[in-house]
């Protein structure tokens, strides 16, 4: 018998707790959050870092975190974030907040943070519907897109268009850094992951705002299995909201 | 330090640089604008945060933010803006971060107007926002007694864990008197046990005002009814003048309560004994102290600049059956000392 060499290929972050999440069977919240982690791990700033919570799925994402972190008001996180930034601008500020949060009733604020190019991140969850209420129409669901409160499907003659937030911020000029990515196979999620590693690194570079947009899934609003979700978010998400880079500065690519 | 001429809103902004005021958030509005327009540079000079942001509602949960990270932070506004502010503020309350607010009233409701009123009584010492909570509100009369609640509530606001609300009119925020200004504090770089800084060899913190489960909550609500009778005992204050041998108590706060003080003297003149009791804490609003007066004088006349807010606290303060008379005007009329004085007469006159 040779000798058991043990290699360890995989472990929780630092930067994530041990607590068993909320989150539905399926759901992508699970990746994004690792994703977070792991950047905030690798970049060795988990100890100077203040997290924000939203209002929605991830209103409990403080417990999963082993971070600090401060729970806003419905769509308030990039005005607190702000605050918090300008007291504290050796600390590392993030926001997560969901499609609700960001793009229907905060929009103003995440507007104005991006046109100030605060010096914050902001990691954007957008499933296209509102998770913990129970799956209403959200300010990014799609057109003919069947939600409780769009039993018909989304009809824009009386809903309107769904919001593309990382092409209307990446008109500012705040705006340092804004990405859309997909998490829906694992090429995808490892383009995601640098993405927000980039994101970090430009808070840190003091560089303005920046943005990663996640397409994400919500399996159990969809009314579909695991599988089925990530198929849909491939094959209805991503044509309407192109991935890749909206908007990056010059300095970010030096980075 | 001397005393120099001082314009009440931009007395009010160096007195809280001078205890110490890490971060201002805030968005214009009048009367109130002098207060941001002074930290706009005052702040910046000094090297400390100021930001002029995109609505009432961003400006609280910056503060919020702030906040949450232990340093000393404020956020001033005019009746319409504090009521966008009111969601912050039930935030804040839940969470127990500390906060100073400065509220100089304008007439309202809607957009009203302008010119001065006290109508924001309601607003600042019941209804603040959801839920049950009691800022502590402080009301000057002078430029001096803004100047030196406005430097005492910050401190209160760390002591209590709380918010501290300073409001006056926009008489006091527009009128220029002479006040002499505190000493400068070095600002306090230490945190306290609960803030935000990163979780740096301890375990993570968290802030939030969200409890799902029911007993839990109700514990946290306990926990705040706790503090709130914590200031009820400790911080009860309040001003008299001639109550002495009154027979009439005008009850009046703020510009009202010095107008009434001209108005009594002018009464003694004519041969009328009335004294003026002024609630300086409007929350905790002084009771007992008034229960005890309204014993020894014949008739309490309460003076508003708004149609009987205060007045409702004052009526449970002496009982239903004890005669409580009214004088107020609305809309941004501030009454004279003249007007006060014929309430003071047609009162007399009943007696």
């Amino acid at each position: 018998m040779g000798k058991v060499v043990e290699k360890l290929v995989y472990e929780r972050p630092k930067s994530l707790t041990d607590a068993h999440t909320h989150y539905c069977p399926g759901c992508t919240h699970g990746v994004s959050h690792r994703l977070v982690a792991e950047a905030l791990d690798e970049l060795g700033i988990r100890e100077r870092t203040i997290g924000i919570a939203p209002v929605g799925c991830s209103v409990l994402a403080y417990y999963y975190f082993n971070v600090d972190f401060a729970e806003a008001a419905h769509g308030r996180a990039p005005a607190m974030a702000t605050g918090m930034k300008r007291a504290n601008p050796d600390r590392v500020i993030f926001t997560y907040q969901g499609d609700g949060d960001l793009a229907a009733i905060g929009t103003g604020e995440i507007v104005h943070a991006a046109g100030r190019g605060e010096n914050i991140t902001v990691i954007f969850i957008n499933n296209a519907i509102y998770g913990m209420t129970g799956g209403q129409m959200a300010p990014t669901t799609l057109e003919g897109q069947k939600t409780t409160s769009s039993p018909m499907g989304r009809d824009i003659s009386i809903a309107g268009h769904p919001l593309k937030m990382s092409e209307l911020l990446s008109t500012l000029d705040g705006a340092a850094y804004v990405v859309r990515h997909s998490l829906h196979d694992v090429k995808h999620i490892r383009r995601a992951r640098k993405a927000i590693l980039t994101a970090f690194k430009v808070q840190l570079a003091g560089l303005g705002f920046s943005m990663v947009e996640l397409l994400s899934t919500c399996c159990t609003n969809w009314k579909m299995d695991p599988v089925e979700s990530l198929d849909w978010l491939r094959d209805n998400m991503v044509p309407f909201y192109p991935l890749g880079e909206h908007k990056v500065i010059d300095a970010v690519k030096d980075l | 330090m001397a005393k120099q001429l001082w314009k009440g809103n931009e007395a009010l902004a160096e007195a809280a640089v001078r205890a110490g005021l890490v971060a201002y958030f805030g968005y214009p509005i009048t009367p109130q604008t002098e207060l941001l327009e002074y930290l706009s540079g005052r702040m910046v000079r000094l090297g400390r945060a100021f930001l002029q942001a995109e609505s009432e509602l961003a400006a609280i949960n910056m503060v919020y933010g702030a906040a949450c990270t232990g340093v000393r932070t404020m956020t001033s506004s005019s009746s319409p803006g504090i009521s966008l502010m009111q969601e912050g503020l039930s935030y804040m309350a839940a969470s127990e971060v500390p906060v100073v607010l400065v509220d100089i009233m304008r007439g309202g409701p809607g957009l009203g107007n302008i010119q001065p009123s006290q109508a924001d009584y309601f607003q600042v010492t019941k209804t603040s926002g959801h839920g049950d909570f009691r800022p502590l509100v402080l009301a000057p009369a002078t430029v001096q007694e803004a100047v030196d609640l406005v430097y005492e509530a910050f401190d209160l606001a760390e002591q209590y864990r709380t918010i501290v609300i300073v409001v006056a009119d926009g008489n006091i925020g527009q009128m220029m008197e002479p006040a002499e200004m505190p000493p400068m504090r070095e600002i306090n770089g230490d945190r306290p046990h609960w803030a935000l800084v990163g979780a740096d060899g301890r375990d993570h913190r968290i802030i939030t005002s969200l409890e799902l489960g029911a007993e839990r909550l109700e514990a946290l609500n306990l926990r705040l009814q706790r503090k709130i009778a914590r200031v009820k005992r400790e911080q009860v204050r309040w001003k008299e003048d001639k109550t002495d041998d009154a027979e009439i108590l005008v009850v009046a706060f703020g510009t009202m309560g010095r107008i009434s003080t001209t108005a009594a003297e002018m009464a003694w003149e004519k041969g009328i004994r009335a004294g003026v009791f002024r609630p300086i804490s409007l929350f905790p609003f002084p009771a007992a102290r008034l229960e005890e007066l309204s014993q020894r004088v014949k008739r309490i006349l309460v003076v508003e600049m708004n149609a009987g807010q205060m007045l409702e606290d004052v009526k449970l303060a002496v009982g239903k059956d004890y005669p409580v008379e009214f004088y107020g005007r609305m809309g941004g009329i501030v009454p004279l000392p003249d007007d006060v004085l014929e309430a003071v007469e047609r009162v007399h006159t009943e007696l």
